[in-house]
């Protein structure tokens, strides 16, 4: 699967890209990739803070629900409204059209705790081979 | 269970090469799905055709001259009243009156049953039939069983699978009816064929001899010209869920009446006058009063609703809870099933679904949701 340089990753599958004071979030495209056509997307209102390893919102597919934990702590400033008329979008562009929040980020330095793109790669493949 | 306790079918490599995504499933590693999606297969089944590996359930002969009065016993079906050759789905019961599993029973003759029972529920249904067997012969009753382990299941299901079939075996298909039975040539090798399945479409379930499993299958596809795909349990659960059927340990379990079940056609109408099953008390009175809950189907906005969904009515309060739930690949609309209170269960009664805090609005709804296109008699 699809991992892009300069985002950060969670281990539970969630990316960030920080530019200036708004920070984007999304699931990976290994997530989307497990998880099959996602049918319906739950995000969180405008203005509500979310923490870092917290769940702020799910993604439903065909077989299950997965929960979506925020990497970062953070203010909910936008959230892709164009998710809920085209919740496939996750599916086809899990890092461009299908992102599911911006936040503002209260402690920046959260993003040094995660995985850059390679870190990442190795993730998951270890918990591939693991299963 | 470890991936190494996991038991495999005979076709464990063929999914392998084939693609499948292993999941352990009742002691089993089974495909969840292949290279399509859990959306692309349950779509494919219900417009060509779809190969089912079920052979983790567990086929059971019952044999001897005592094994129509043995069986009805244990379930709710007039067994009696069975032609040659036919079967019916049926509820094992327990003493209050709970299903304990259910199962496809065939008469094959008067003196052999076929069964076939989940996996998920193998220890146990075996560990009960036997207890009730070794009682029943203390007095003198004859039966005996043979556990098919020397056979594997397949299920062949859609609307290509009769003439698909038919390309594989003399036996002309169109006599077969739905719930009927053949032993029979298929692909050289000696069959159990039932015109079953759980997927609401036309189809069978296929009881070869595991050595020739593997070479069935490949038949089966090849016949098709790729047009039925190799299907997993993902998909198999979108398509029962369509068609209304229960899944056990979700939509039924050992505190569930047939009644309450919707299952109430299932037991015969001599059953109903003398009884004589494991709990029939509690169900016959259920029947002569009506029972407390029921299930029935839902259809519902925002987030699909899933197992223990909490039901309310429009008023807010707790009428019931949702036992299965998806969303319909073919209807691209949410579809539950679940239990609520007697009087509550009427087509077009407007629920609320909660899911994760939040109420959603569902409507009661007839099922199958998807039509079900059984091979019948016209």
């Amino acid at each position: 699967s699809n991992v892009l340089d300069g985002l950060k990753y969670a281990p539970s599958h969630e990316w960030v890209k920080h530019e200036g004071s708004v920070a984007t979030i999304g699931i990976t495209d290994h997530a989307q990739d497990h998880l099959g056509e996602v049918v319906f997307v739950e995000l969180p209102e405008p203005g509500v803070s979310v923490t870092k390893g917290k769940g702020f919102g799910a993604v439903e597919s065909v077989k299950a629900t997965s929960d979506v934990n925020s990497p970062i702590s953070g203010e909910v400033i936008e959230v892709n409204t164009g998710l809920t008329g085209k919740p496939g979008l996750i599916n086809s562009s899990p890092y461009e059209d299908g992102w599911m929040i911006k936040i503002k980020p209260t402690s920046p330095d959260e993003l040094e705790s995660l995985l850059g793109a390679k870190e990442y790669t190795k993730f998951c493949e270890e918990e591939d081979a693991a299963h | 269970a470890t991936e190494s306790e996991l038991k495999k079918t005979v076709l464990y490599d063929f999914h392998v090469a084939h693609g499948g995504k292993m999941v352990p499933f009742a002691g089993w590693s089974m495909p969840i799905q292949y290279k399509d999606s859990i959306m692309d297969s349950t779509l494919n089944c219900r417009q060509n055709g779809s190969l089912f590996d079920v052979s983790h359930m567990c086929g059971l002969s019952l044999k001897g001259k005592d094994v129509v009065s043995f069986l009805e016993k244990l379930v709710i079906a007039d067994v009696a009243a069975l032609a040659h050759g036919t079967g019916t789905l049926t509820v094992f019961t327990n003493e209050k009156g709970g299903a304990i599993d259910d199962s496809v029973i065939t008469k094959v003759t008067d003196d052999h049953l076929y069964l076939v029972v989940n996996a998920g529920c193998r220890d146990k249904d075996l560990a009960h039939i036997e207890e009730h067997m070794k009682a029943f012969k203390a007095k003198g009753g004859d039966v005996s069983w043979h556990i098919h382990d020397e056979r594997s299941l397949l299920a062949l299901q859609g609307p290509l699978a009769a003439p698909v079939l038919q390309h594989l075996t003399k036996e002309d298909l169109s006599k077969l009816y739905f719930g009927e039975f053949r032993v029979l040539d298929i692909n050289g090798s000696q069959c159990f064929l039932t015109r079953t399945g759980y997927t609401g479409e036309d189809g069978f379930e296929i009881s070869v001899p595991s050595e020739h499993g593997v070479e069935l299958a490949k038949a089966l596809l090849e016949k098709s010209e790729g047009k039925i795909r190799l299907t997993g349990l993902g998909a198999r659960d979108s398509l029962r869920l369509e068609a209304g059927l229960c899944l056990y340990g979700n939509d039924l379990e050992q505190h569930i009446t047939p009644i309450e079940a919707g299952l109430t056609w299932a037991i015969g109408k001599r059953r109903r006058a003398e009884g004589g099953f494991l709990g029939a008390d509690v169900i016959l009175k259920q029947l002569a009063d009506g029972p407390s809950i029921r299930r029935v189907g839902f259809i519902s906005s925002g987030p699909p609703p899933r197992s223990h969904s909490e039901i309310q009515d429009e008023g807010g309060n707790n009428i019931g809870e949702v036992t299965s739930g998806g969303f319909s690949p073919c209807l691209k609309k949410n579809i539950a099933i679940g239990y609520v209170k007697s009087g509550l269960h009427k087509a077009g009664t407007k629920v609320k679904i909660i899911i994760r805090g939040k109420q959603n609005e569902g409507v009661v709804t007839k099922m199958p949701f998807v039509p079900t296109k059984y091979y019948k008699p016209s």
